[in-house]
């Protein structure tokens, strides 16, 4: 019963870690469909979310629900700007060259979040209480409800946008040829600001609602970032529900990893099954035809 | 001819007048190396602020033996080498007499060879044991050897009898260091470290390490790690309703732990400096005086609460004072004196050097404190 209950916390601790990659990896997605690009700045979005949320609490002294508004408005804002500046200008450059700028604009971003905001680490407010769930012996947090609950928001929304809008479907459109997209009047250059929008958004959001759980600082951006990327990747770029199995699959292994192996190589897992999957299957675990990679 | 002599002479000796009378009182030249940027800037920060503090003070009360101190502070970064550059400059180039610092074990021990090959002496704001053990000549330490914390926390666990444990340890240099510390102690305690579980840097959920520790025959948890790792660790148990006894290190000996912590830090002991609970010390403590004068003048200045790593440099600082009022102004008469501290009542703990001992400091230099509704409360 013991052995049982100890299986059930790792499953449960690994699902919502999962969740988590999942939804900071459907940023990666987003942007990678419409550009062919891999922001590798996309953590830097989860980090303003979280640390713009803090701020305006903190220091604004506003309260929970506009801060959180208010937050994800600027980080969208700093994707647009992002995309303006850094890879609008750039339209015709080859993607490996794209993706080095977002390396380039992360660290940037980065830096000018530890000038603006210093090096401490900070932790928001649990939204609905800190009483642990028991769930058959087992126990979560109600904030991973929350993760949970806006995990599967972003699901349906996304599946409803890219297959049921004009604007989702220009969107796709113009990841799969930008050219014959243009020919059919889509504007493409919007289409790809769009992408950074949605994306710094989604970003933003997933930076709020973890910072309850695993706090934040101008740096949390990087390790959460690669932990999205390897969701996406095993997940397979292009399929919405992929990443979000992506994300549970990587969080499941890590933390079974961690729990029956040692905790030393938690991190160790996860690049070691990203390797495994750009080798062995580039397309994604979940994805159901072959989509191209650089 | 004789007239251009005689007006060159002249001129020669009223410059050497004037630069006499600067000399009459020539400034003390200190230097400080401090990680004031970088992963260890919650060491070196503090420490720099303190340190400016601390000698402007001494500066304004008229210096020492009416001679003033400058003090000329690099940052190091956290970084070896540039702590090694840093260390040149100040001895070839600024030819300070004593050096503060560096904040990291790391740090100190790559310049320990060159104050040595200098003869300046050198007093480390860090707490590696190695610093100065074995023994260097020149060097000396001010903040507590991580063996005095978890000695401090092994003798607590003896007397409530609790005799197996379970350590739970960050994958850096500080967790590795305690990690060590506290395998090595156990024997010398009758404890048992049943479960030696890890966790790295920027983990952002323990659950899965605790939760093995609850199905361990662990009668207690360490955790050994400094912000944020050991509030995440202190929410995870919580979360997991585990009710056995938690102890963290003296590297989360700061209102920031518990303000990140939240609820899950109540009830959480920890061995610290006094700093933090310097208002609840009795009076007949002999470092009380020193604390209240620390904590009243940093908070004046800075406007947050100073902290026990600042506390290394007031000890530094004073320490360096208290040779040089006895000893003089040269590298060689610092270092004797130093030597030949007994009893100084600092921040970290009171200090009695000796020719055996650089690092003056036993285990009641720290004492057990518990988070009580968000607050420190000194375990007596």
């Amino acid at each position: 019963m013991a052995d049982f209950r100890q299986l059930f916390q790792y499953i449960l601790s690994g699902l919502s870690n999962g969740a988590i990659y999942a939804l900071i990896g459907f940023g990666f997605a987003v942007i990678y469909n419409a550009t062919g690009i891999i922001n590798f700045a996309q953590g830097e979005f989860v980090m303003l979310g979280g640390m713009l949320t803090v701020f305006f609490l903190t220091v604004l002294q506003m309260p929970l629900a506009p801060a959180i508004l208010l937050a994800i408005a600027v980080s969208t804002a700093a994707g647009v700007t992002f995309e303006r500046l850094a890879i609008r200008p750039l339209r015709n450059a080859e993607p490996l060259r794209l993706i080095i700028i977002t390396i380039g604009a992360s660290i940037f971003i980065r830096g000018v979040a530890m000038l603006l905001w210093g090096k401490d680490t900070h932790a928001l407010p649990a939204f609905s209480g800190q009483e642990p769930l028991a769930v058959a012996g087992a126990t979560i947090l109600p904030q991973h409800l929350w993760i949970f609950g806006v995990t599967i928001l972003i699901i349906l929304a996304s599946r409803l946008f890219f297959n049921h809008t004009i604007m989702g479907k220009a969107m796709r459109a113009c990841s799969y040829n930008p050219q014959a997209a243009g020919l059919v009047g889509i504007s493409v250059k919007n289409m790809v600001m769009l992408s950074f929008m949605v994306s710094a958004a989604i970003g933003s959001l997933a930076g709020i609602i973890i910072a309850p759980l695993t706090m934040t600082s101008y740096d949390v951006g990087i390790m959460l970032g690669l932990k999205g990327f390897c969701a996406v990747i095993i997940g397979g770029m292009s399929s919405g529900l992929g990443t979000v199995m992506g994300g549970l699959l990587l969080g499941l292994l890590e933390s079974l990893g961690a729990g029956f192996i040692s905790a030393s190589y938690k991190d160790a897992i996860a690049f070691i099954i990203l390797l495994l999957i750009l080798f062995i299957r580039p397309e994604g675990l979940f994805a159901r035809k072959e989509s191209e990679r650089f | 001819m004789s007239k251009n002599i005689f007006r060159s002479v002249f001129i020669l000796l009223f410059s050497l007048w004037a630069a006499g009378a600067v000399w009459a009182a020539p400034v003390v030249k200190i230097g400080a190396l401090f990680s004031v940027t970088g992963p260890a800037s919650f060491l070196g920060e503090p420490e720099r602020n303190t340190a400016v503090m601390m000698v402007d003070e001494i500066n304004k009360a008229g210096g020492i033996k009416g001679r003033k101190l400058e003090l000329v502070v690099y940052d190091t970064q956290g970084d070896a080498t540039k702590a090694v550059q840093a260390v040149n400059k100040l001895i070839k180039d600024d030819k300070v007499v004593a050096i503060i610092g560096p904040s990291t074990t790391g740090d100190s021990m790559a310049v320990i060879p060159v104050v040595e090959k200098a003869e300046i002496p050198l007093i480390s704001c860090a707490a590696g044991i190695k610093i100065t053990d074995p023994v260097k000549k020149w060097v000396f330490k001010t903040a507590q050897n991580d063996s005095l914390a978890v000695m401090k926390i092994y003798k607590h666990l003896q007397q409530q009898k609790i005799s197996k444990v379970a350590i739970l340890t960050v994958s850096d240099g500080f967790g590795s260091s305690g990690r060590e510390q506290l395998k090595l102690l156990a024997k010398e305690f009758d404890i048992q470290v049943i479960s030696d579980e890890t966790y790295g840097p920027k983990d952002t959920d323990m659950t899965v390490q605790l939760t093995k520790i609850r199905n361990s025959e662990a009668q207690a948890i360490i955790c050994w790690g400094t912000n944020p790792g050991p509030a995440i660790v202190a929410r995870n148990a919580k979360q997991l309703g585990i009710k056995l006894p938690l102890y963290m290190s003296h590297g989360v000996s700061s209102k920031k732990f518990i303000e990140l912590a939240g609820e899950g830090a109540e009830g959480i002991i920890l061995p610290s400096g006094r700093v933090i609970v310097a208002d609840q010390l009795p009076k007949n403590d002999p470092q009380k005086k020193a604390l209240m004068d620390y904590v009243k003048k940093y908070q004046a200045l800075y406007k947050v609460e100073g902290d026990h790593f600042g506390g290394h440099a007031y000890d530094a600082v004073m320490l360096l004072k208290k040779a040089m009022e006895q000893g003089g102004f040269t590298p060689a008469g610092i270092r004797d004196n130093l030597e030949k501290i007994k009893k100084f009542a600092g921040i970290g703990g009171t200090f009695s050097f000796s020719p055996e001992d650089h690092a003056g400091l036993t285990s009641d230099a720290f004492v057990l404190v518990k988070v009580e509704k968000g607050d420190w409360k000194l375990i007596k």
